[in-house]
C-alpha cells in the first residue's frame, strides 16, 4: 500500500516536471544536442566556445570530446559525432571513406596555429631549425651537446598517432614536407595521449622535446624559436600572422553536409567575432586577423 | 556460524530495520520456524520452483552465450585483417606504424612490451602479496586481521586513473632520479603500479586459500613439535599452493589486462624492449590509444582487433591454469 502511493507520487512530481519544461520553453527558442570530438589542440578553446555558446543559448547542450583529429574525423565518418575539430585536413582517403558511408565532409577554418616546440625551463638551447628538428626526432641526433646543450641524450615526446598535430609534424619535420619521404619518429620516441601529459614529461624533464600547439604554451616550459635557413622566430600570434614561424598551420572543423539547425548555429557562433575571441584568448590566430578580413574564410572543396 | 547471524536478525529487528513480516520469512527460510502466514502461498509449489530453475539456468547458459559471442567478434573482424595482411608479417612484424604508408602492424613489439611489464609485475607483487596473506591469515592478532582485510579491499577499490596520475607526476620521477634513466615514462613505472593494483586479488584469494587449510593439518603439526614458523611454513603453506598458485595466475591475469595505468606511464613508445627501464608500448594500450580514430571496416581497425584476439588469448589461458589449480585445491 505505502509502496504504491509513494511510486504515484513519484509519478506525479515526474509529470509536473515534465509538463513544467514543456512549458518554459519558447517554442521558437533553439533547442537540442551537439556533440564535438576531434582535436586536443583545440579543445580548450571549444570548450570555452561552448561554454559561451551555451550561455546565449541555453536549452542547446553542446558536448565537447578531445582523443584527437583522427578520432573526430573517425567519429564524422561513423557518424557518431555532429562536428569534427581537427589540427590537420582530412586526407583523400578519409574522405573517400566517408563518401563511402554517405557523408560528404564540409571543412571551415576556424583558426590558424603554430607548433610550438618546446623544451625544459633549464634547457640552454634557445634555437632550433627544421633540419635540427628532423635529427633530433628521427633518432640521427643523439645528444643535446651537438646543439649546444648539455650532454644529455634525447627524450623526444609525441602526441599518439591519433593526433592531428603528430600526423602534421611527421609530414613537416620527419620527413621534411617531401611527398614520397617515408622517413618515421625514431621508435624510441615516447607517444603520449595528451598535450597536457607532454607539457608534464617537459616540465619535469631536462632532457625532455616535444611538440605541441601554441595553445598549451605556459611558463612551465620554454618554447625554442624554430627556423629555416638563417632566420629563427619564436612561435607567437604575430609570427604565424606573417607566415614567418615555419610551422604555421590552419586549424579546422568538418560538419556532414552543409551544417543545419543547431549545429549551423553553433558553426558560425564559433566563426563569428564571439567565438574567435576564445580562440585568441586560449593562444589561437583568429581567422579575421589572418586573413585581414572580417568574414571568416569558409572553404570547400566539394563544390 | 549461524549464532551471530541470529543476534544480528534480533538485532535488526529491535533496531526496527526489518519489517516483522520480512523478518519472519526469514527466519522461516532458515527453518526456525513454521511456515508464517502467507509465505509461498501466491505461486503453488509446482511452477514456482521451475520457473526459478529456469531463471537461473537461462542466466548461467547466458553467460557462457556472451563470452562465446565476444570470442567470435572478435574472431570474425581479426580474421578480416588477414585477408589484407599476412599474418605472418602480424604474428613477427617487430614494427607498429598504423598510420604509415603503408601501415605495418607487427605485434612483437607490443606484445614484448605486455609480457615485459607483466612479468617484473608479478615479481614485485607475488612474494609481497603471499606474504600479506600469510600475516593475514596466520599470524597477525584478531583485530588487525580485520583492519587489514578491509584496508586491503579500499586497495582494490583506487581507480586505475588516479594510480596512473601518480605515476605521472610521483612515482616517474622517483624512478627517473633513483636510476638515472632520461625519462621516468618506463616499462617498471608501470610494473610498480600494476603491482599495487594486482595485489588485493592475490591477498584474498590466498588468504581464503591459507584458512581453507583444514584444523587437523595445524593441530598434528603443532603435536609433532613443530614451531608456528614450521608449521606455516612447510605444513600450511604446501597445503595451500593450489589455491596460491590460482590468485598469483588471476593476478596476472588482471595485470595484462589492464590498460588505463600503462596508457598513461608507460610512454607508449612501441620499440622493441631490451630492458623493463625503457620506454615500452603494451597491447592493451596500443588499442586504448587508437581504437578512437579508426573508421569502423578499416585495416587499422581490423588490426586493433587482431590485437585483441591476441590479449584474450593470452588472458583466456591463464584463466585456465587459474581454474585447473584452483579445481586441484577444491580436491
Amino acid at each position: 500500500m505505502g509502496l504504491r502511493t509513494e511510486i504515484a507520487a513519484v509519478l506525479s512530481l515526474v509529470a509536473v516536471a515534465l509538463a513544467g519544461c514543456g512549458e518554459s520553453i519558447d517554442p521558437n527558442e533553439p533547442q537540442g544536442f551537439i556533440q564535438t570530438k576531434g582535436s586536443d589542440t583545440i579543445v580548450n578553446a571549444i570548450q570555452q566556445t561552448a561554454e559561451e555558446f551555451m550561455k546565449v543559448y541555453p536549452h542547446v547542450f553542446v558536448a565537447v570530446t578531445g582523443g584527437g583529429s583522427g578520432v573526430g574525423i573517425a567519429s564524422l565518418i561513423n557518424k557518431t559525432t555532429d562536428i569534427a575539430t581537427a589540427s590537420r585536413e582530412m586526407k583523400a582517403k578519409e574522405i573517400e571513406m566517408a563518401e563511402k558511408r554517405g557523408v560528404y565532409p564540409k571543412e571551415f577554418v576556424v583558426a590558424y596555429d603554430g607548433v610550438a616546440v618546446i623544451v625544459n625551463l633549464n634547457n640552454p638551447v634557445d634555437k632550433l631549425s627544421i633540419e635540427d628538428l628532423h635529427k633530433i626526432f628521427t633518432g640521427k641526433a643523439t645528444s643535446w651537446k651537438e646543439f649546444g646543450g648539455k650532454d644529455m641524450p634525447f627524450v623526444t615526446l609525441s602526441r599518439e598517432v591519433s593526433s592531428g598535430t603528430h600526423l602534421y609534424f611527421k609530414e613537416e619535420v620527419i620527413q621534411l614536407g617531401q611527398k614520397g619521404n617515408t622517413q618515421e619518429f625514431s621508435k624510441k620516441t615516447l607517444l603520449l595521449t595528451s598535450s597536457q601529459a607532454i607539457v608534464e614529461e617537459v616540465a619535469n624533464n631536462e632532457a625532455a622535446i616535444g611538440y605541441l600547439g601554441m595553445g598549451y604554451l605556459s611558463d612551465r616550459t620554454k618554447p625554442v624559436q624554430v627556423g629555416q635557413g638563417d632566420e629563427f622566430h619564436p612561435p607567437d600570434v604575430e609570427n604565424v600572422v606573417k607566415k614567418a614561424y615555419p610551422l604555421s598551420r590552419p586549424l579546422f572543423i568538418y560538419t556532414d553536409g552543409e551544417p543545419e539547425g543547431v549545429v549551423k548555429l553553433f558553426v558560425d557562433y564559433t566563426l563569428g567575432p564571439a567565438g574567435q575571441t576564445q580562440f585568441m584568448d586560449t593562444g589561437f590566430v583568429p581567422v579575421a586577423q589572418e586573413t585581414q578580413n572580417p568574414k571568416p574564410e569558409i572553404r570547400n572543396k566539394h563544390e | 556460524m549461524t549464532k551471530p547471524q541470529k543476534t544480528s536478525l534480533r538485532g535488526a529487528q529491535r533496531r526496527g530495520n526489518l519489517p516483522s513480516r520480512a523478518l519472519r520469512l526469514l527466519r522461516f527460510a532458515r527453518n526456525d520456524i513454521e511456515r508464517p502466514a502467507g509465505a509461498g502461498r501466491r505461486l503453488p509449489r509446482g511452477i514456482g520452483e521451475p520457473i526459478v530453475e529456469w531463471c537461473i539456468k537461462l542466466s548461467g547458459f547466458a553467460v557462457v552465450g556472451f563470452v562465446f559471442l565476444i570470442f567470435l567478434f572478435l574472431l570474425r573482424d581479426s580474421l578480416s585483417l588477414f585477408r589484407e595482411y599476412p599474418l605472418k608479417q602480424f604474428l613477427f612484424g617487430t614494427e607498429w606504424l598504423p598510420i604509415s604508408d603503408p601501415p605495418k602492424f607487427g605485434v612483437i613489439p607490443l606484445l614484448l612490451g605486455s609480457v615485459l611489464v607483466t612479468f617484473w609485475a608479478i615479481v614485485i607483487c607475488v612474494p609481497l602479496g603471499v606474504g600479506a596473506a600469510m600475516f593475514i591469515a596466520e599470524v597477525a592478532p584478531k583485530m588487525l586481521k580485520h583492519v587489514l582485510k578491509s584496508l586491503v579491499e579500499i586497495l582494490a577499490a583506487i581507480p586505475s586513473v588516479v594510480l596512473g596520475f601518480l605515476g605521472i607526476i610521483w612515482l616517474g620521477p622517483v624512478l627517473r632520479d633513483v636510476f638515472g634513466l632520461p625519462t621516468g615514462m618506463c616499462g617498471l613505472t608501470g610494473s610498480l603500479l600494476l603491482a599495487f593494483m594486482a595485489l588485493p586479488t592475490i591477498i584474498s584469494i590466498s588468504e581464503d586459500a591459507l584458512v581453507g587449510v583444514p584444523k587437523t593439518y595445524r593441530e598434528a603439526a603443532f603435536g609433532l613439535g613443530a614451531t608456528r614458523w614450521q608449521t606455516l611454513w612447510r605444513v600450511i603453506l604446501p597445503a595451500a599452493s593450489p589455491g596460491i598458485v590460482a590468485a598469483v595466475m588471476l593476478g596476472i591475469g588482471r595485470v595484462v589486462g589492464e590498460t588505463m595505468v600503462v596508457l598513461m606511464v608507460t610512454g607508449n613508445a612501441p620499440v622493441v624492449p631490451h630492458s623493463i627501464l625503457q620506454p615500452l608500448r603494451t597491447l592493451t594500450a596500443t588499442i586504448a590509444g587508437e581504437m578512437g580514430e579508426t573508421v569502423g571496416g578499416s585495416e587499422h581497425y581490423f588490426a586493433l582487433f587482431a590485437v585483441g584476439l591476441v590479449l584474450f588469448a593470452i588472458t583466456f589461458s591463464i584463466n585456465l591454469v587459474a581454474d585447473v589449480f584452483l579445481r586441484r585445491a577444491r580436491k
